[in-house]
């Protein structure tokens, strides 16, 4: 089983440096190979959850990360980094969404490679981010967490530059800057809570034991920063909408389905794990930053007129209610952000699966030009809508149970403070809604325009296989929470004793 | 006291083989004047250099003894810096190869030049008295004037050469009143007797002080005079100004030697006299300063950059802020405790020595995409470059991403997680957020320089029209060896980072 952890990172490395190898003829191949070994990346990921895992269940006495399976060798013992990975029930949903998402990306490319470069280059970019991806998910160790934060960086650059919209190089640029000062702050963060506690193992650190209080503040705001650039928080969210405008079809997807949940895993993991007493004086702060993310999100979405820019501003909102759950520090609200996390990983990977679709066939994305789709192309109109409202947080989908949970715990802390957030979230939730619908009606209805009269109604048979799995999902998880919400349950509640006692 | 030393000729051996190196040179080009026979002899005493520095450095000896100290100290730290400097000088002669094949440069005069600036940077390591100390960074720089100037015809290197040797004859001469000042205060130049004598801790009064001399103004003025004289060596802000013009005007290869070779020698000069006889309460201060303006200018001003060669110039500027960073812990209290201070000496060697690995791969890797002795060109000249030339492209794009501190530039990314460390271990988070908002800074530029590399050519005319290397394109294979070795160096260091860790805690 610790051979899993070892395979998830290993096989798409090699299939990243095999499908850059193939020379420019093969490319074809190269795309199907890369696309091979993102498969054979998720089989491996999905039997990390068998293994007998009853030693995890919650007794008062054993750390509070407790990892089905792990392993531990040491790497750089003078800068304390250990070669430490595990998997457990607060990672492993993120683990799969990644290879899941991935492996759709990469498959998705052997139809239809965005124009810039060779498809084999931006396979092997997308496998890269998968292992950084995996990796920041897997770490157990602080340093080994900050090196796989950053190998995602420059990868997911390249993808935007490389392959992305009119005004792409301005916008990588943006994204790589912003991103990278979250990096930079999560490495004085790490290094201070290192050189305090002399161990950076995450088992040991996460309670905050050995760390004063002085230090727990310093560190939990350094740390919360840094995860806030890239969930990404309001008002360190900037780069976001431009990233996503300019990005590929593909890159969209793995930016917005999980590379914005390393801020939000890291806050839960890192950040609240390892600080838990700068946790509960920031969070009022993190509440308030949170509300004001949906509500700015949303407004914001009210007024675009350009697809993935709306898609894009809808995260800020989303990634919000995630934030407001973990702000709340109650086992409802971290349990509420780990499945918003999940659901909007699907959806928005959904959604702009769909955006790069219409994009693609209409050469426009301005909702003005777009009416009529539903007359012209039922069946993408359809699924748009289908994830449109799946985003809005329809109850029996996928969005519902991490934004109405986050509401719900924030009305459970109580007090006029926390009721005033839960409310203000709520009448986010309703905006949420409203500019869903206004993008429905002005996608949807309508007479066709030029740029969408010509459509026809088929699909290829690839988008159909690449959107489909998201489909199911975003109805799985909305009709069976549990399935990501039961094995969190023990973690979480590890967590909470430690945190909030 | 005996007035006949014993000499420990073992203890020499790595100097002996560098100093031998560049007689042979000599001789071989006097006697054979063939350019191969002569390069060869050159790099198998470079070569040599770094094997017996090797074998030499398992044991601590010393010589030059008198009953004060010891002038010469060999041990780790020298065959450290003794390996990396023949490493230097090997990568700098493949580098040169096809120049010298090809153009006016005097081969036999070159390597001759080259091998006795290795000769000063292995004596360097081991010096144990401030005199030997600027003995031996003297002879590392002097033979570089002439090398800068070597382009002949062209008046930038000219002009470089001049500058080069007006600032660094100011810098000794205020180096040298430094330690002449402190020779007057305390009556001892050996490092190890420095600080004892300066907090007046000597457990016989043989010096006719009266009072301790840390506390006279005299101590202050000279430990500034030294540290700023060998802060002209690392080219730290204010004194950087040399830097961009010098290595513009100098051949690419000899660039790349002052921005490596030339610079960690003024690293290790520094090192050596803050780790031990300085006092942390004069030096702390001034090394914090030093590093916070030369970093944030160096990043600023390299944004602007159009010319290559000046660009990583620039850039090199930068570099020696964050080398100089982890010393400014010394400023404070907390980081004058023995194991703390150690920690960043040790901290501020790795960096350098992983700085002057990723350096010396993105010259090589310039002069690999440049044509046969050309400069080092203007950054539009490189557009698409990494599509005519993946490989070479890869590895300069590798170098460049390493030197901004990021994956897969693994070795950059340790680089800099030791010096927060040290930063955050000895109480400077303040220092710690700047280094990190530096990085930041510097990622502006080295992106865009990266970027560059992968855009198309924007003049519609094809490219192996005026070029016409660019058909059938193939390196020479000493400069193909270069860049391939120094880019392997630095993908080994980022993997095993221990590696160089171990060595640096002297």
């Amino acid at each position: 089983m610790t051979l899993l952890l070892v395979a998830v990172l290993v096989l798409p490395l090699l299939g990243a440096l095999l499908t850059a190898a193939l020379p420019a003829r093969a490319d074809r191949t190269a795309r199907a190979v890369g696309t091979g070994f993102a498969a054979l990346t998720l089989l491996a990921a999905l039997p990390m959850a068998a293994g007998d895992r009853t030693w995890t269940a919650y007794t008062p006495d054993t750390p509070a990360v407790r990892p089905w399976h792990q392993l531990d060798l040491p790497w750089v013992p003078g800068l304390d980094l250990r070669f430490h990975l595990g998997v457990d029930g607060i990672s492993y949903p993120l683990v799969v969404l990644t290879a899941l998402l991935t492996l759709l990306c990469c498959g998705y490319t052997l139809w239809r490679v965005p124009d810039g470069g060779p498809g084999r280059l931006l396979v092997a970019l997308l496998l890269v981010v998968e292992v950084g991806l995996l990796g920041t998910f897997l770490a157990l160790d602080l340093v080994l967490f900050l090196v796989f934060f950053e190998v995602v960086l420059l990868p997911m650059y390249a993808v935007i530059a490389g392959w992305g919209g009119t005004d792409r190089r301005r916008a990588a640029r943006k994204f790589a800057l912003y991103t990278l000062l979250g990096s930079v702050l999560l490495l004085v963060g790490v290094f201070t809570v290192v050189t305090t506690a002399g161990t950076a193992d995450l088992v040991t650190l996460t309670g905050g034991t050995g760390l004063s209080r002085g230090t727990q503040l310093a560190a939990f705001t350094l740390l919360a920063l840094a995860f806030a650039v890239k969930s990404p928080l309001w008002p360190l969210h900037s780069w976001l909408p431009d990233a996503h405008t300019q990005a590929p079809t593909v890159g969209s997807v793995v930016l917005a389905g999980v590379l914005l949940k390393m801020g939000t895993y890291g806050l839960i993991r890192v950040a609240v794990g390892v600080a838990p007493e700068g946790a509960r004086w920031a969070a009022p702060v993190l509440g308030v930053l949170a509300v004001a993310a949906i509500l700015v999100g949303s407004l914001v979405c009210l007024a675009q007129d350009e697809l993935k820019r709306l898609i894009a501003y809808s995260s800020v909102g989303h990634m919000g209610f995630v934030l407001l759950g973990v702000a709340t520090l109650t086992a409802t609200g971290l349990q509420a952000a780990l499945i918003g996390n999940i659901a909007h990983g699907v959806i928005t990977g959904l959604l702009f699966f769909l955006a790069g679709a219409v994009k693609d066939r209409t050469g426009t994305g301005l909702l003005a030009e777009l009416s009529g789709l539903r007359e012209t192309a039922p069946r993408l109109a359809g699924l748009l809508a289908f994830a449109a409202v799946a985003s809005l947080g329809l109850p029996g989908l996928a969005g519902f149970w991490g934004e109405a949970f986050a509401v719900v715990a924030a009305v459970q802390v109580g007090g006029p403070f926390w009721t005033t957030l839960a409310v203000l979230a709520a009448v986010g939730g309703a905006l949420t809604a409203a500019y869903l619908l206004r993008l429905l009606r002005r996608v949807t209805h309508g007479r066709p325009g030029p740029a969408v009269a010509p459509l026809t109604a088929a699909l290829a048979r690839t988008e159909l296989a690449a959107w489909a799995p998201l489909v199911l999902l975003a109805l799985v998880i909305g009709l069976a929470p549990g399935l990501v919400l039961g094995m969190a349950g023990d973690p979480v509640q590890a967590l909470i004793e430690r945190v909030a006692p | 006291m005996s007035v006949v030393q014993s000499i420990d000729h073992l203890a020499l051996l790595p100097a002996y083989v560098a100093a031998g190196t560049a007689v042979l040179v000599l001789l071989t080009d006097l006697a054979l004047a063939r350019r191969g026979a002569t390069m060869a002899v050159a790099g198998a005493g470079a070569a040599a250099t770094v094997l017996v520095a090797l074998l030499a450095g398992r044991e601590t000896r010393s010589t030059f003894c008198v009953a004060d100290g010891c002038s010469y100290l060999a041990g780790g730290r020298s065959a450290l810096v003794a390996v990396v400097f023949g490493l230097l000088t090997l990568g700098v002669l493949a580098l040169s190869a096809p120049a010298l094949r090809a153009g006016p440069t005097p081969t036999g005069e070159y390597c001759f030049l080259l091998a006795c600036s290795m000769t000063g940077g292995v004596v360097l390591g081991a010096a144990g008295d401030l005199i030997t100390l600027i003995v031996a960074l003297e002879t590392l720089t002097l033979p570089l004037y002439v090398l800068v100037g070597l382009r002949r015809g062209s008046l930038a290197s000219a002009e470089a050469a001049v500058t080069f040797f007006v600032v660094s004859v100011v810098a000794t001469s205020v180096t040298l009143l430094g330690a002449a000042l402190l020779y007057a205060t305390t009556g001892t130049l050996h490092l190890d007797r420095l600080g004892p004598a300066l907090t007046g801790d000597l457990p016989a009064p043989e010096t006719a002080s009266v009072a301790v001399p840390l506390h006279q103004p005299l101590t202050s003025a000279a430990v500034v005079l030294l540290v700023l004289g060998l802060a002209f060596k690392v080219a730290a802000v204010p004194l950087h100004a040399w830097a961009p013009t010098t290595y513009d005007g100098a051949p690419v290869p000899v660039a790349a030697y002052l921005s490596t070779a030339s610079k960690f020698g003024g690293v290790v000069a520094l090192l050596a006299v803050v780790q031990g006889p300085l006092p942390a309460t004069r030096t702390g201060p001034v090394l914090a300063v030093l590093a916070v303006v030369t970093m944030t200018v160096g990043n600023l001003v390299a944004l602007r950059q159009q010319r290559m060669v000046r660009l990583l110039a620039w850039s090199s500027v930068a570099q020696a802020g964050y080398i100089l960073a982890p010393l400014g812990v010394l400023a404070l209290t907390a980081g004058r405790t023995g194991a703390v201070r150690d920690t960043a000496v040790a901290a501020a060697l790795a960096y350098a020595v992983l700085f002057v690995v990723l350096e010396l791969a993105a010259f090589a890797a310039v002069v690999a995409l440049r044509p046969v002795g050309a400069d080092g060109g203007t950054i539009a000249d490189h557009r698409g470059a990494g599509r005519r030339h993946p490989l070479v492209g890869a590895a300069l794009v590798l170098a460049l991403v390493g030197l901004a501190g990021l994956p897969p530039g693994l070795a950059g990314l340790f680089a800099k997680v030791v010096v927060v460390r040290a930063l955050l271990d000895g109480g400077a988070g303040w220092l710690a957020l700047v280094v990190a908002v530096n990085a930041v800074i510097g990622l502006a530029y080295y992106l865009r320089l990266a970027a560059t590399l992968y855009t198309p050519a924007l003049t519609p005319t094809p490219e192996p029209a005026p070029a016409p290397a660019g058909r059938g394109f193939s390196l020479p294979w000493p400069v193909a060896a270069a860049v391939t070795l120094t880019t392997l160096a630095a993908l080994v260091l980022g993997f095993a980072p221990q590696l160089l860790l171990d060595a640096t805690r002297w």
